[in-house]
């Protein structure tokens, strides 16, 4: 029953927070370029502006697979603050993905079809690093259900540092921030036209930004697994990750592909030496 | 509620421009100008665009690109024509290749003179298109309100 309201209050606040972090993350991002910055509800005035625009639509195909992609971001998110299977919601949230490619291969645009391929190159980059980390979880807490991660009472970011810096790298291309931000980039930036999104117009790109929000929220709660032992540090830990990865963001350049698939793979061997690690203390019985 | 106001995003094309209105153009989005502040962003894509800016004279070469672009554009979208040059063809209008200004070839809603535009001008050119969007947004919506009522009205009547 509690999983049932928490699923229900993240589908409705998550966007509301989503959408503020935008905000905070625009700002803070303008004032380390020395700017003003736009106002912090200026992520909602874009996304109300989105929906009042003319919808032009290349193939009627394209709007059902952005809808497909709100949605299992959506249940993926949902199914997570619920307390749900952790394996599941990582699945979840891959196939969300899979149709936001589609979408962009449903449209006859050499702009788009490069977006896809390299949102492709960017799941092969991150899904390794993803899944170990639910392992990692399941190897300190031995349970794959959020709720009891959540509950835990073990440390899980001592045990698990390894997999904790592979997960801020590959956090780094989920976000769409630089130098990972490929396929396509959040706000102003501009790389191969838009990428993925560059047939998207009007209330169909609306959907895709609040697809985003859901998402963040859903990374940010995933971090926070990590410090689960203790609220308080959990929280402070969420707000310097997302700090550190505004700060990347602006300090380096867009790296080519091969550079971010190498990243996200160096990443995943890290997790895996952690885990190894972890493994041989576990077995051999020091613990 | 007009949320188009608080966003415009802008495509920017330098048709034949000489740069100099190009640079004053990207002057507006450093630190010292910041028109991000606005919630105005230069998306590099005409899908995701309301505002259409032009620097320079249409030239034969370019004029298919700039209607291709502007029509990519969904409505409700403007267009301001910076410079001398996209005004009327400026000190190039006499060349061959040039068909003159902007308005040659799709409707311009601002024009800001100067040679080279400055970045105060042409931010005051896009203040002024956003009032010009957003009657054209107020009347789309209301034409779209008109075909659903008419729509009722025959739905009704059948």
């Amino acid at each position: 029953m509690n999983g049932i309201i928490s699923a229900v209050l993240f589908l409705i606040f998550a966007p509301i927070a989503g959408g503020l972090i935008a905000g905070i993350d625009r700002k803070i991002t303008a004032r380390m370029q020395g700017r003003v910055g736009p106002p912090l509800l200026q992520p909602f005035y874009d996304v109300g502006k989105l929906f009042e625009k003319e919808n032009v639509v290349v193939t009627i195909a394209q709007n059902f697979y952005v809808l497909a992609y709100l949605v299992f971001i959506a249940v993926s998110g949902a199914l997570f603050f619920a307390g749900g299977d952790l394996l599941l919601v990582v699945f979840a949230f891959t196939l969300a993905h899979v149709f936001l490619v589609l979408g962009a291969y449903a449209v006859h645009s050499p702009y788009s079809h490069i977006g896809a391929e390299r949102e492709l190159i960017q799941l092969m980059a991150y899904e390794p690093m993803i899944i170990l980390a639910a392992v990692g979880l399941y190897m300190v807490t031995n349970s794959f259900n959020v709720a009891d991660i959540a509950a835990a009472t073990v440390p899980a970011i001592l045990y698990l540092p390894g997999v904790f810096i592979g997960f801020a790298v590959i956090l780094t291309i989920k976000l769409r921030k630089s130098p990972f931000d490929i396929s396509t980039s959040h706000h102003a930036h501009q790389e191969i036209v838009k990428g993925i999104t560059t047939e998207f117009s009007g209330s169909t790109l609306g959907a895709v930004e609040i697809a985003h929000w859901y998402e963040n929220v859903f990374l940010l709660g995933f971090i926070y697994l990590f410090f689960a032992w203790n609220p308080v540090i959990g929280i402070i830990a969420v707000a310097v990750t997302y700090g550190a990865e505004v700060f990347i963001d602006n300090v380096t350049a867009r790296a080519r592909w091969q550079a971010a698939l190498k990243s996200g793979w160096a990443a995943g061997v890290l997790g895996i030496v952690n885990l190894a690690f972890l493994s041989y203390v576990m077995t051999g019985g020091v613990w | 509620m007009t949320f188009l106001k608080r966003s415009p995003w802008i495509l920017h094309y330098d048709a034949s421009s000489c740069n100099g209105c190009d640079i004053e153009v990207l002057a507006c989005l450093t630190p010292l100008y910041d028109v991000e502040r606005f919630g105005i962003i230069n998306t590099g894509n005409p899908k995701h665009a309301d505002i259409l800016l032009i620097t320079g004279g249409i030239n034969e070469l370019n004029r298919a690109v700039v209607r291709n672009l502007y029509e990519q554009m969904p409505e409700p979208k403007v267009v301001v024509a910076i410079g001398a040059c996209a005004a009327t063809g400026g000190i190039f209008r006499e060349c061959y290749n040039i068909t003159g200004g902007v308005d040659k070839v799709i409707p311009v809603d601002v024009y800001v003179p100067g040679c080279a535009a400055r970045p105060e001008q042409i931010i005051d050119g896009v203040v002024a298109a956003l009032g010009v969007l957003e009657e054209k947004r107020a009347k789309m919506t209301g034409a779209a309100q008109e075909k659903e009522r008419a729509r009722h009205a025959a739905g009704e009547s059948t």
